[in-house]
């Protein structure tokens, strides 16, 4: 079917400044997110990038107080004068410390926490606790307790509660954060089956380019609690080199090596954003 | 020095964390211990500075056995800056939160005052003196919590995953920083599983699995090793995963930094005479 992608998210102008804070943490903020997208959100600490992920499941101007502007729509519901429990059904969001996020006695209890309070029938509950254990690989962990668990596991555990609910986008904040560099891999491969298999949309706000590079294909990135760039990551990367590191956004060691001989007029062509790539080319030079 | 002898230990729940760890660790140090979620690390790092007591072996910080000395009096040599900076951070103010370590240990308020100012430029902080750490950014957050270990200049900073939540300017900040304190004399000891921190900071690396301590050595060899960095839960810096793909052309196999690589490809690809016209 060739039918356009559905707008998910839309936001207008948006902006917010934090009861006591000096100045706003966004500003006009224009974004629109098509259904099943895979976004990378980045810029330097500070830039106001876990703000805008909290309005857009509504933390945002529910639970912090403060000056809002601007319109923020998340599947056409305005996120202003919607319920929270509204919004968190269609935005699920995984923290970057899990520790935050468990508490239940066990991963299956916790996991179930979310449908239970939606009011859903017990078959009803049961269904989407196994299809969410099923999906993120955590049906073996069911009886043991979240603090048991090592950090990815903890990790998967969050996501498939936040998955218990169906929401059609989740926001990963720093999800690799606390994971070894092979589990974090785990993790970000489990997120993009996910978008694949159930359409979802992913949003992953994150530091290390190269971890999801291989992923997104949209970066947004901000500074200053504005969006400075916007656009397909890997062109992004190789028009905007100089912008984003100047960021201190920590671009993948390969581009940077890239740039780097391509300044020195030692190689020519697209910025390789990931590893198989950089040698591939460094290769054929070499053959020559 | 800090000097642990074949230390054990095993948690109360029967898990053991740490077997047979030998290390010393001495002034103008710069060691990260590295290894997987659960590897040991952070226990190992409690027994630093006396947190925890080992269940066999001993731990000698400047010749005392940590079992004999209190945890306060060891905190004035060794500083311990934890992973989640939300276990640390109560006060109103940042300026407060940095100066709560300094008043305990007794300084005058003059000296308070100025080791204040002077921590808060160096981390970059300074315009958040009167902020509440509660209205920062968790990276922010980080990097107070850092400050107000640092402003007490201990003899030996443990820093357990100092990296995660900064931005690549305030890792370079954070290496500049810790460059200084090692040159200065003092030992810095971090913990991490920032592969790409550690492959451009070079610093001594003591990898640790399931509690045991299965290499050590500089960064360039011990991260450039796969069998070793996989049966640690990491993944080789992307350098050595590049260089491993092009030690066919007479490059070398253990390179791990970018600024290393690019001097070698320089020098290959200009002698290749490759040159191509620039194209910017």
């Amino acid at each position: 079917m060739a039918h356009a992608p559905r707008e998910i998210i839309l936001a207008k102008n948006l902006g917010f400044q934090y009861v006591g804070a000096p100045r706003a943490a966004i500003q006009g903020i224009d974004l629109s997110i098509k259904e099943n997208e895979f976004i990378l959100l980045t810029g330097p600490s500070g830039c106001g990038k876990t703000s805008l992920c909290r309005c857009l499941n509504g933390l945002i101007p529910n639970f912090y107080q403060g000056e809002w502007t601007g319109e923020l729509l998340v599947d056409n519901l305005s996120v202003t004068t919607q319920l929270t429990s509204e919004l968190s059904r269609r935005v699920g969001y995984v923290f970057q410390n899990p520790e935050n996020q468990l508490f239940a006695l066990t991963v299956e209890k916790d996991i179930a926490f979310g449908p239970e309070n939606l009011g859903l029938s017990r078959e009803q509950i049961r269904q989407r606790v196994d299809e969410a254990m099923n999906v993120t690989g955590t049906l073996p962990l069911k009886d043991l307790a979240p603090y048991e668990l090592s950090g990815g596991q903890q990790q998967r555990v969050a996501l498939a509660g936040v998955l218990a609910m169906k929401p059609s986008v989740i926001v990963l904040d720093e999800p690799t954060s606390f994971l070894d560099p092979r589990t974090a891999e785990d993790v970000m491969r489990a997120t993009d089956d996910l978008r694949e298999g159930l359409g979802l949309t992913i949003v992953v706000v994150e530091h290390r380019l190269d971890l999801v590079a291989r992923y997104a294909e949209r970066i947004v990135v901000m500074d200053g609690g504005k969006i400075v760039a916007d656009g397909n990551l890997e062109e992004t990367l190789d028009e905007k080199f100089d912008l984003l590191e100047g960021l201190g956004v920590g671009v993948p060691r390969v581009s940077l090596l890239w740039t780097m001989l391509r300044r020195d007029g030692l190689v020519s062509g697209k910025v390789p954003t990931h590893v198989e790539s950089a040698a591939l080319s460094l290769g054929g030079m070499m053959n020559q | 020095m800090i000097t642990l002898e074949k230390v054990f230990f095993t948690y109360r729940s029967g898990q053991t964390a740490l077997q047979d760890i030998d290390l010393n660790i001495v002034g103008g140090d710069f060691i990260a211990i590295m290894g997987e979620n659960g590897a040991g690390k952070t226990t190992l790092a409690k027994h630093l500075n006396g947190l925890l007591k080992p269940s066999q072996g001993r731990v000698l910080v400047d010749g005392e056995d940590t079992r004999k000395v209190s945890v306060a009096k060891l905190s004035r040599k060794v500083g311990l800056v934890f992973q989640n900076p939300d276990h640390l951070l109560f006060s109103e103010t940042v300026k407060d939160e940095v100066a709560f370590g300094l008043k305990n240990f007794g300084f005058a308020p003059d000296v308070v005052d100025s080791q204040v100012v002077r921590t808060l430029e160096a981390l970059g902080l300074a315009e958040y003196a009167e902020t509440s750490p509660f209205l920062l950014s968790g990276g922010e957050r980080k990097r107070v919590a850092l400050a107000a270990i640092l402003a007490t200049e201990p003899d030996y900073l443990i820093l357990d995953e100092p990296t995660i939540g900064q931005d690549y300017r305030q890792k370079e900040r954070l290496r500049n920083f810790i460059l200084q304190l090692y040159s200065q004399g003092k030992a810095v000891v971090m913990i991490t599983h920032d592969v790409e921190f550690v492959a451009e900071s070079n610093p001594k690396v003591i990898l640790l699995s399931q509690g045991r301590i299965v290499a050590r050595g500089p960064a360039d060899s011990v991260l450039s090793k796969d069998e070793l960095v996989r049966r640690a839960s990491l993944v080789r810096p992307q350098m050595s995963r590049l260089f491993s793909e092009l030690t066919k052309y007479g490059l070398p196999g253990d390179v791990v930094d970018v600024h290393r690589a690019r001097l070698l490809l320089e020098e290959k690809l200009s002698e290749a005479k490759v040159r191509v016209p620039q194209n910017s």
